[in-house]
């Protein structure tokens, strides 16, 4: 079975009066009808940009240099915008992470919905009116009727991304892209979103990419993981595979890096350093000058290889099980 | 364990109240018979705390719960509404009275206490060079003669972690977690006892916020310090906190030493809360998170605030107040629930 989306070595770089900035340089991985995706990393490390290449919304001075993006086996790369535009918001959808950003302030919550139900489906006003009514009520909005017809400052922050959830589910699309949806809610809401994400993906067969820089969200949520690192993708497997055994040892600095349970009052095991600038970045493995298994072999761009079954990394020097 | 330890802050029936009075026009409107009235928000209500010498204090609530108002109440920088605060057994804040210490202690207190922002990019001034923002407070306070205030400044670089060599630059040349220490560095420059860090790591990446975390145990251990850390992340306020102190809606509805609150949550708030929280050890499970909105502190449930999100709720919760009451020797929580059994 083809998977929903495939992208193979997209690069997409900002042509910058300081110099050339590879936001993402030979990013790959697929999605598979109805799965999760967590892309990983932290910021400037290429992951948003990455979900905007694919939606076909980089801006100048961006531009996708290289690559594929292959959705049900359509490059999008090489559509035109007329075509681009027939499919953004409808077979892929994307959520933001300040959902201010969908929502217009000054148009009540029916007129979006409804304009958005009639951008791609030619459908009279009252049952596009119905649909709007049904995404609200599916993302757990009480009482969907009487919601419609408020402005999006009358809702929380948690309610008005469930309003943006639901815009992106209208027109039930087969990719949604979510770019840290959930960052700027509060715990119980975030659980609430997360409950309503996972139950909608299962359902709907709909394939989620989910951007965060929160591993313990992709613990619960995903079923792939890729890491980024600048610009790059260093690993890539099963959530559970990746995060008990990781291959990269920037993979593993991030887990280490999480407070839990076990190493209370216990030093981090943090990373030491912080994240190189992706403008004009050397050769070779950005991750050396901050790596303890770093050698002169780094210097090399590493390229990205199957090190178990399923499980990827760009290192030279993987922390494969043997080591451990 | 916390029982055994002296008391640096005593806090009794601390409340804070931010009122907003009608205007001219809407008293006229009032007087005409519109339905308006003075908005008042307890953003604090009555809270009772004790903070020990040399502990760690995590303060974990949502938003609106009054957690920030709180830190900062017991910063100096807040007034009270109700209630007192003491440091070391002298009262240092009263609402609306003049406190128990003479002006020189007080600002002695003042000076000791010290806090750490969260959004490291708005709490230092971008026209100053990082060593005045580092080296203004020693000087005025005469903790340090002028001749040696630049090898001052430079000690205080290097216990936060940063090269003493930038300290010429500005704070724009600085990423998120250098501007963390540099926030540190000059909280700590004036010999502080006590910290109130307010979402210190809130906005630094992982990897960062665990050089941050890693830098606050090694300055606790070393300069003996005293945390009131408030956080609305739980991984870090377990990882880094003797005690925990939980609120909602300006109440605090639990307390007890960090084991104790994550392995036996007694308050149905903070089951919820650990249920929803995100752990990287747990894979691909469902969800299950507590129902409804954190409702507005402008208008808070009768009773207590947690009924109408509580799934246990009796017909007592929305009449009467719970009492934050001991459950356990260390173990406060304030729930109905505890008297039925």
């Amino acid at each position: 079975m083809t998977p929903t989306l495939e992208v193979r070595g997209l690069r997409t770089h900002f042509f910058t009066r300081a110099g050339v900035v590879k936001a993402v340089d030979d990013v790959s991985f697929s999605v598979a009808r109805g799965k999760v995706l967590g892309l990983v990393g932290e910021s400037g490390s290429g992951k948003s940009v990455t979900g905007f290449s694919i939606i076909g919304l980089v801006d100048p001075p961006g531009r996708i240099v290289a690559g594929e993006i292959l959705f049900q086996g359509r490059d999008l790369t090489r559509l035109s915008a007329e075509e681009m535009r027939d499919l953004r918001g409808n077979r892929i959808a994307m959520i933001f992470q300040d959902p201010m950003m969908t929502l217009n302030p000054v148009l009540r919550i029916d007129t979006q919905m409804i304009e958005t139900v009639q951008a791609h489906a030619q459908v009279g006003r009252e049952e596009a009116r119905q649909r709007a009514r049904d995404a609200l009520g599916m993302v757990g909005i009480p009482s969907p009727d009487e919601r419609l017809a408020s402005y999006p400052h009358q809702f929380s922050g948690g309610m008005r991304q469930r309003v943006a959830i639901a815009i992106a589910l209208l027109h039930r699309p087969d990719l949604i892209i979510a770019d840290e949806p959930t960052t700027a809610l509060d715990v119980t809401i975030q659980g609430q979103i997360l409950a309503e994400v996972q139950k909608l993906a299962a359902e709907t067969g709909t394939s989620l990419i989910w951007i965060t820089h929160d591993l313990s969200v992709v613990a619960g949520l995903a079923d792939e993981i890729a890491v980024m690192y600048a610009g790059k993708v260093v690993e890539h497997g099963e959530v559970s595979a990746v995060l008990d055994a990781p291959l990269h040892p920037y993979t593993a600095g991030l887990i280490g890096s999480v407070p839990s349970r076990n190493a209370r009052g216990r030093p981090l095991r943090q990373i030491p350093g912080m994240t190189p600038s992706v403008l004009n970045l050397p050769p070779g493995c950005a991750f050396r000058s901050r790596c303890d298994r770093a050698s002169p072999a780094c210097e090399a761009d590493p390229p990205m290889r199957e090190l178990a079954p399923g499980r990827d990394a760009r290192c030279v020097h993987p922390l494969l099980p043997a080591d451990a | 364990m916390s029982a055994a330890r002296e008391p640096m802050f005593e806090l009794r029936g601390v409340s804070k109240r931010f009122e907003k009075r009608l205007d001219f026009a809407g008293k006229i409107a009032r007087a005409m018979g519109a339905r308006l009235r003075d908005e008042i928000v307890h953003a604090v209500d009555g809270v009772d705390l004790v903070i020990g010498k040399g502990e760690v204090v995590g303060l974990v609530g949502e938003s609106g719960c009054g957690k920030s108002t709180l830190g900062r109440m017991v910063a100096g920088i807040l007034p009270l509404s109700a209630g007192e605060i003491r440091r070391n057994g002298q009262v240092v804040a009263r609402a609306g009275g003049a406190a128990e210490a003479d002006a020189a202690a007080l600002r002695e207190a003042k000076l000791r206490t010290q806090m750490i922002f969260q959004d490291p990019y708005a709490s230092l001034n971008p026209r100053m060079r990082v060593a005045d923002i580092v080296g203004e407070a020693p000087l005025v306070h005469g903790l340090v003669p002028a001749r040696e205030l630049d090898r001052y400044v430079d000690e205080q670089f290097r216990r936060a972690g940063l090269d003493p060599s930038l300290k010429r630059r500005y704070p724009h040349q600085f990423s998120g977690g250098q501007r963390q220490r540099i926030g540190i560095a000059r909280a700590l420059a004036v010999q502080p006892d006590f910290l109130v860090c307010d979402e210190a790591v809130a906005a630094l990446d992982v990897s960062i916020q665990a050089q941050i975390l890693n830098l606050f145990l090694d300055l606790r251990r070393d300069l003996d310090l005293t945390y009131l850390f408030i956080s609305h992340d739980l991984g870090v306020v377990e990882h880094l906190s003797d005690r925990v102190v939980i609120m909602y809606l300006g109440r605090v509805v639990e307390e007890a030493d960090t084991e104790t609150v994550f392995r036996r949550p007694n308050h149905p708030y903070t089951q919820s809360l650990l249920d929803s929280v995100p752990r990287i050890d747990a894979r691909k499970r469902a969800f299950h998170p507590v129902k409804g909105e954190i409702p507005s502190p402008l208008n808070p449930p009768p009773g207590c605030h947690f009924h109408p999100r509580c799934p246990r709720a009796m017909e007592r919760c929305r009449v009467e107040r719970p009492v934050l009451r001991e459950i356990a020797p260390g173990h406060r929580s304030a729930c109905h629930l505890n008297d039925a059994a």
